[in-house]
């Protein structure tokens, strides 16, 4: 069931009752990558002193976007308007002599240079020629402080949390004379205290009359800061709507495109014996702290919290991944603790790792030599030779089962979409009899359709007697897919819930810091 | 209508631009070679005179198929110019003594010879593999490093003076002898290319090779053990530069410490050429061989040519240049066909 975009609020509607001339305008934007179109004429305006919220799902291009309107990149089609004038955005330098400011979640900062020089990169103060030092010093100091960032102003970025590195990044935007601010979802890696400071200098920012574009996925930020919402899909414009006309349900339509009922498959509940069993685990960085976990067979069980919490860190320990200080990580009955890869894939339990680019695919071979390469020595080979036909089988079978497209295996990862390749990803689990999946971010950056498939798969996997751990940041996924699930936070398990009692305000309490009693 | 069948049929320059695409820039630059010196000098085609090129090309194609193991797992081996020097040394200074000795013992001292020789460059590439593998050097450093060190003994064993005195039936098996008319070196290379064409496409440990250059996370996310592929990507191609240095000696009839200076740069420009990534992970030993055969032809055109071989070393260094820009463009051309 396809939502038409006219059935809702137009987009010129909202902006014409108040018709102030918008700070930023982009008209009919489309961008054509290498077999992708990641954005298919997509209109927007931002106006003065709002704060004007991007929603969609990863991949649904608005990333894309505001890289063009960051001056990253130069649109295939379409143009824009700077304070009603057109302009042609000549790179990033261009978009910030405009005030035109962009903090993205890839951070732009020289982890060999400390944070004073790092904010002034480009923008040096200078006296004959000469760096003014002092100078520098001092106006880094002033907009740290008015920003009430506790960081010091001579630390090198590389000594820096990943919390304090997003600071730095965002009090260099605010460096410039600003007209419009573009945040990428700022919060993912501040604690409470930090985004609520946050939030108070993008109200400031507001007053000042600047235009702030605001990535994010939680609901309750929109809802804090926001003013009006564009959602966008498959890089299309969806819908402009103002923040009190959205409720959760019909932003969350509005971004899938269906009924939640439609993209979350029901899974039937028959839970067998315990799979993984970890018990007082402490990792040897402190990332994870005396957790607890329990994974049963024909169980679909989530791991939930903030990026950073340590929930990734769980399931790599299970791999050997992550030094274990002390605690038990028990496998099918057996202690594993501080195993192999190789000895988990042998025994049947498979690690889908978040990043497939970064550690999941080998981008520039096939999809055949990907799909069976945990596998050339238990299934596809005899004395070290390969069993080439075996594996072309073996491939071609499950390429058909994930309706790979396009269905050529010989061809390299490069020419896939994101979803192909998240499919690619999976199907190395399918390959043998896998016991235990370890699901990390499993449909990150991924089409709706593919989506659907994964879901069906950990549907299927479960029902045929297979435990999975879904560690996930994506909040529908676990409040609609998990039978359990537990929350993290900085390491500890901090809910425990099951059922019923999976609901996204009790996740989210236990998401952040808790209101001192 | 004429406008209907121009746009169905692709046109010639599109039809180029797939071929350049699908087989890359190195067969073009081998016509191109091929029609310049033949034009250039009549005895450049003759059935000799490519005979001369298979047997000068044979040492560089050797080293180049172990220099690509080395880049296809995301590093290089610089070393592979010493690994010949003291292969050369050893293999002499083996054979020169026991030949005095027992001059009926032929086959023995060639064997002993050899071997003490090929283990001897073998080695260097295990010291590699050890430094590269287990204790994270770079390989830039590392396999300079051993370079420096091999050269020093092979120097400090010979005072840097060629070492005489080889049994003549070294230099007759491994270099003059000819079955059909081709001479045995480059019986040697058609077998290590059979080899190696072998271990890089139907067995596991050439699939790993690949995977380890292509994403050694991913690899290491796979179960391999991507410490013991590194290791044996430097010990591989440390034998195939000493077997190249032992064929060397053959042809040389001497043990020097002053051979294969050029040979890291030349089998990184053959491999590079042929096709094989500097990032790691892909590239196919067929195309380093023509890479390698594709250099031999250019010097050996040019000294029919009679250019100076100073101004070779320019020329050389120019294709090597534009093999890596023209590759850039295929990578562009094959995004833009794709829309």
């Amino acid at each position: 069931m396809e939502l038409a975009a006219t059935t809702l609020a137009p987009a010129e509607s909202v902006g014409a009752a108040e018709a102030p001339t918008p700070v930023l305008r982009a008209r009919g934007l489309s961008m054509q990558f290498p077999g992708v179109l990641a954005l298919d004429g997509v209109d927007f305006d931002l106006n003065p002193g709002e704060v004007h919220v991007l929603f969609g799902e990863n991949g649904a291009g608005k990333s894309t976007l505001i890289q063009i309107l960051a001056g990253v990149h130069r649109p295939t089609e379409g143009g824009l308007e700077f304070n009603g004038q057109p302009v042609d955005l000549q790179g990033v330098h261009h978009a910030r002599t405009l005030g035109i400011s962009a903090v993205f979640q890839e951070f732009s900062l020289v982890p060999t240079l400390n944070v004073e020089e790092n904010l002034f990169l480009g923008a040096e103060v200078t006296r004959h020629g000469v760096l003014d030092k002092i100078e520098l010093h001092r106006r880094a100091e002033a907009i740290l402080a008015e920003l009430g960032f506790p960081l010091r102003a001579r630390r090198r970025i590389h000594d820096l949390t990943r919390a304090e590195q997003q600071m730095v990044e965002i009090a260099k935007a605010f460096c410039t004379r600003l007209s419009v601010l573009i945040l990428d979802e700022p919060t993912a890696s501040l604690t409470d205290r930090e985004a609520e400071r946050l939030f108070v200098m993008v109200e400031q920012a507001k007053k000042r009359g600047v235009g702030i574009i605001y990535i994010t996925h939680r609901m309750s930020e929109i809802r804090r800061i926001g003013d009006r919402i564009t959602v966008l899909r498959d890089g299309k414009l969806v819908a402009t709507l103002a923040v009190a006309e959205a409720d959760d349900g019909r932003l969350l339509q509005l971004m899938t495109g269906r009924v939640i009922s439609q993209v979350f498959p029901k899974i039937a509940y028959l839970p067998g014996a315990p799979l993984l069993e970890i018990s007082k685990l402490t990792t040897a960085e402190h990332t994870v702290k005396d957790f607890n976990l329990t994974v049963r067979a024909g169980e679909v069980v989530g791991l939930a919290g903030l990026v950073g919490c340590g929930k990734s860190e769980v399931g790599r320990a299970c791999f050997g991944l992550e030094r274990v200080l002390s605690g038990r990580i028990a496998f099918d009955g057996r202690d594993v603790t501080g195993q192999s890869v190789r000895t988990m894939l042998d025994r049947g339990a498979f690690y889908l790792p978040p990043d497939r680019r970064e550690e999941g695919l080998v981008m520039s071979r096939s999809v055949r030599e990907n799909v069976s390469l945990p596998w050339l020595g238990t299934r596809f080979s005899h004395f070290g030779v390969l069993d080439r036909g075996a594996e072309r089988t073996t491939v071609r079978d499950l390429a058909r089962r994930l309706n790979l497209q396009p269905r050529n295996i010989e061809a390299d990862l490069e020419r896939f979409s994101g979803g192909n390749q998240q499919k690619v990803l999976l199907a190395k689990g399918l390959v043998s009899k896998v016991k235990l999946f370890i699901l990390d971010e499993p449909t990150v950056g991924v089409d709706v359709g593919t989506r659907v498939a994964i879901y069906e798969f950990i549907r299927d996997l479960c029902e045929s007697g297979a435990g999975i751990l879904l560690i996930s940041s994506d909040l529908p996924e676990i409040l609609h897919l998990t039978n359990r699930t537990y929350v993290m936070y900085r390491g500890e398990r901090r809910a425990e819930l099951a059922g019923e009692e999976i609901t996204q305000d009790r996740v989210l309490a236990n998401f952040f810091e808790r209101a001192q009693a | 209508m004429t406008e209907q069948i121009a746009a169905r049929r692709p046109g010639v320059s599109v039809q180029l631009q797939r071929l350049f695409v699908r087989i890359g820039v190195l067969p073009f630059l081998l016509v191109i070679a091929l029609i310049v010196f033949s034009s250039l000098s009549p005895r450049f085609l003759t059935s000799e005179n490519l005979i001369t090129v298979a047997r000068q090309a044979t040492y560089l194609a050797i080293v180049s198929m172990g220099q690509m193991l080395a880049l296809l797992t995301g590093g290089f081996d610089l070393s592979v110019g010493k690994i010949i020097a003291i292969t050369s040394v050893i293999t002499a200074m083996t054979m020169a003594p026991l030949a005095a000795a027992h001059p009926d013992a032929v086959a023995l001292t060639l064997t002993l010879g050899i071997l003490a020789g090929v283990g001897a460059g073998t080695l260097v590439g295990v010291v590699n593999g050890i430094g590269v593998a287990v204790f994270n050097v770079s390989p830039f450093m590392m396999t300079l490093g051993t370079a420096t060190i091999s050269f020093g003994i092979a120097l400090t064993l010979t005072s840097g003076v060629p070492v005489y005195g080889l049994p003549d039936a070294f230099g007759t098996i491994f270099n003059f002898t000819r079955i059909f008319d081709i001479p045995s070196p480059v019986y040697v290379t058609a077998g290590l290319f059979v080899v190696m064409y072998f271990l890089l496409n139907w067995t596991r440990m050439g699939r790993y090779f690949y995977a380890v250059g292509g994403n050694i996370k991913a690899a290491r996310l796979s179960g391999i053990s991507t410490r013991y592929y590194l290791f044996m990507a430097y010990v591989l191609c440390g034998l195939l530069a000493a077997i190249a240095g032992a064929l060397l000696t053959a042809r040389l009839e001497t043990g020097e410490a002053n051979i294969g200076a050029s040979m890291p740069l030349d089998s990184i420009a053959a491999c590079v050429i042929g096709g094989v990534s500097l990032r790691g992970g892909i590239g196919r030993v067929g195309n380093v061989v023509l890479g390698a055969i594709f250099i031999g032809l250019i010097q050996n055109g040019m000294d029919l040519a009679q250019i100076q071989s100073y101004l070779q070393e320019v020329v050389i260094g120019v294709l090597l240049i534009l093999a890596v820009i023209a590759d850039q463009l295929r990578q562009f051309v094959m995004l833009r066909l794709k829309d």
